[in-house]
């Protein structure tokens, strides 16, 4: 085992991936000598050069659209775009052209892009850099969702992205960044579509995402304490989503809680709470919770109280053990 | 060279070294801890938003970009205002929720810097077309950076302009970097004002010299003001500090920021004016205690203005 940093994790699996196959190549802003702007591709293009390295014009779109050309014609392109917020600036390129080639082209060719972006507050950088719109993702057909919330599954899970031949949006978190972890020495891959018990317990299912999933075990301790005993499950994808262990988990505890750090409506939690009800309304001995951002933009000075925590868990888990059916 | 009056230029002057001086204390005070989040600074390129913006009347409007600062002050935001806003108090132009990257004051036609690149540029038409719908005579200008013209908004914004003989002046601040990118890297010209000949709007490329700017955006603002259309202006400055506050720039030749500092345009005006003696050793002085004292003034206002309250998050969401 050894310990690495998120990002590092980032750049082992790119690396890796690059070493093994020459179709991939890596496309973004800043990424080449500047090595990204959270280092992300630092020393990359010392090894693989300016042709795999592509360090581009600040034109997402222009990018976007240039890796699902190259995708259908054989490359295995990586995509920084540098803030999630930016993401919104090549949407086109995302959801109507990536997400829809291979199937409505009648599976001739397969599109395997991934799309690595950052999303999250935690830098106060205000209502364009802070934003969390991974639902979105999740709401088209055609593009895989993760969101790995350890540097264990960022290189395990953008590893099976930069493999699959689907296009793969992989959400970091800019709060994560900087997260220590131990990951092992030898080669392994995370499966997209898995979820990852953190921690087991019998009382309340936590299905969490991405930062939430530390605020979660952070609120777990506190609930001990309580004689409480949540279970912390990190989504890890949110499409697909692994509903087999959610439900399992719900069919144990009869409590489920919900936690993103995207805004609460329309958020994946919505999607969850929804198939749960729909399909195993009956487990469930309470309503469901959602812990979510409020419904409005980030502010620049007011980011503290606008991002969701462990508090907010604590009270969700409160809540739906006092209001039982 | 367009004949301007002793006070004028003492006033410009005045209005550079605020901009300079005023960053050099927010450099400081963000690395107390006192500003969270990014901030940008345009130390090395003053001479741009004033040249421009005396041009312009309160009632003009201005986009301009996360590198904002000068902008703002050069056209008309007050200083315990600015620092209001940028320490994320309630009682900034923005109720603190723009901060540096955002900053904006309607009352001053400013209509905001903006986070993202190249984000400012279609907004900046739509106060020209606003303002040619109502038949007013006033003009935007809309500030940006030569990275943002490798964006699709940029190439669309000047084809709209131009079809519809808005009456805009863009403003390309060419410093050379686009973050930690020189401008050989993300385009193949040297000249931005090159782009324009495709849309068939009248451009120049100007140095950092502080009459030169003033003169083209003289003959552009009028150009707008007539009812002629648009136009583009394109100063080749550089930029002297890091991307953002923080940044250390170490993907840079310490040789060619030396050349960047020594070609200050602040510098030069102030030789300028020494030469011409409309300025002097005593009045100097004077203007850059005053603009200390101001300064300090505004940095005390920021502090002991209100934080928002919790409960300010949900306010005013919907109109
Ligand atoms: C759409 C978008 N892409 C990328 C960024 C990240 N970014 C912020 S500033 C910047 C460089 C801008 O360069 P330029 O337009 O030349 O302005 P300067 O910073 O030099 O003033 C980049 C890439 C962003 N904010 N928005």
């Amino acid at each position: 085992m050894k310990e690495i940093r998120y990002i590092w994790g980032v750049k082992e699996a790119i690396y890796e991936e690059m070493e093994k196959d020459e179709q991939v190549v890596f496309i973004g802003e800043d990424v080449g000598s500047p090595g990204g702007s959270f280092g992300a591709s630092k020393g990359l293009l010392e090894t693989f050069g300016s042709e795999r390295i592509i360090d581009t014009p600040i034109s997402e779109a222009g990018i976007v659209g240039m890796a699902a050309g190259a995708a259908a014609c054989g490359l295995r392109p990586i995509v920084e775009i540098m803030f999630m917020d930016f993401m919104t600036v090549c949407m086109d390129g995302i959801v109507n052209q990536i997400a829809k080639m291979r199937y409505m082209f009648g599976s001739r060719y397969s599109m395997p892009i991934v799309i690595r972006t950052p999303g999250g507050g935690g830098l106060n950088a205000g209502p364009q850099h802070s934003q969390c719109l991974e639902a979105w993702f999740a709401h088209v057909p055609g593009l895989k969702v993760v969101m790995p919330s350890t540097p264990y599954d960022v290189k395990g899970l953008l590893k099976s992205a930069i493999r699959d031949d689907n296009p793969v949006i992989v959400v970091e978190n800019k709060s994560l960044h900087a997260l220590k972890g131990e990951i092992p020495n030898d080669e392994y891959v995370v499966e997209i579509g898995k979820a990852d018990i953190k921690k087991s317990g019998t009382d309340v299912t936590v299905v969490a995402t991405s930062r939430m999933v530390h605020e979660s075990l952070k609120a777990s301790e506190k609930l001990s304490k309580q004689g409480i005993e949540i279970e912390v499950i990190d989504l890890r994808s949110i499409s697909p989503w692994d509903k087999e262990t959610v439900f399992n988990s719900v069919g144990k505890t009869h409590h489920l809680v919900i936690a993103h750090e995207a805004v609460k409506q329309c958020g994946i939690g919505a999607e969850i709470s929804a198939v749960v009800a729909e399909e195993i309304m009956d487990e469930l001995d309470a309503p469901i919770e959602r812990v979510g951002a409020p419904f409005v933009p980030v502010p620049f000075n007011l980011e503290q109280v606008y991002l969701p925590d462990s508090e907010n868990v604590v009270t969700a888990v409160e809540k739906t053990m006092e209001r039982l059916f | 060279m367009t004949k301007l009056s002793k006070k004028t230029m003492i006033l410009f002057y005045t209005q550079m070294i605020r901009i300079r001086k005023m960053e050099e204390k927010l450099m400081e005070v963000f690395a107390n801890g006192e500003i969270p989040g990014f901030i940008h600074v345009c130390i090395g390129q003053e001479a741009t938003p004033v040249a421009v913006c005396s041009q312009l009347n309160d009632s003009d409007y201005m986009a301009n970009t996360h590198r904002g600062h000068g902008h703002a002050l050069a056209k008309g935001i007050k200083p315990d205002m600015f620092m209001a806003e940028l320490f994320g108090r309630s009682n900034g132009p923005c109720r603190g929720r723009a901060g540096s990257m955002h900053l904006a004051d309607m009352n001053l036609g400013i209509l905001g810097a903006n986070g993202i690149v190249g984000g400012g540029i279609p907004i900046a038409n739509g106060a020209a077309f606003a303002s040619m719908y109502k038949k007013t005579d006033q003009v935007t200008v809309c500030f940006f950076g030569e990275g943002a013209t490798d964006e699709g908004t940029f190439h669309e914004a000047l084809n709209i302009a131009s079809v519809m003989k808005l009456p805009i002046i863009f403003v390309c601040e060419n410093n050379g970097w686009a973050e930690f990118t020189p401008q050989s890297v993300h385009m193949t010209i040297k000249d931005v004002s090159k782009r324009a000949a495709s849309y068939k709007i009248p451009a120049k490329t100007v140095s950092n010299d502080f009459f030169e700017i003033y003169d083209a955006a003289a003959a552009f603002v009028k150009r707008a003001r007539q009812g002629k259309g648009p136009s583009l202006l394109e100063v080749q400055s550089s930029r002297w500090h890091g991307h953002f506050v923080g940044d250390a720039q170490k993907y840079r030749d310490k040789k060619e920021i030396d050349t960047a500092m020594k070609s200050d345009c602040i510098a030069n005006f102030k030789k300028y004016l020494f030469e011409k003696k409309i300025l002097n050793k005593k009045i100097n002085q004077k203007i850059l205690t005053d603009i200390d004292q101001e300064i300090d003034a505004a940095v005390e206002f920021a502090r002991t203005s209100p934080l928002p309250e919790a409960s300010e998050l949900m306010e005013e969401l919907w109109a």
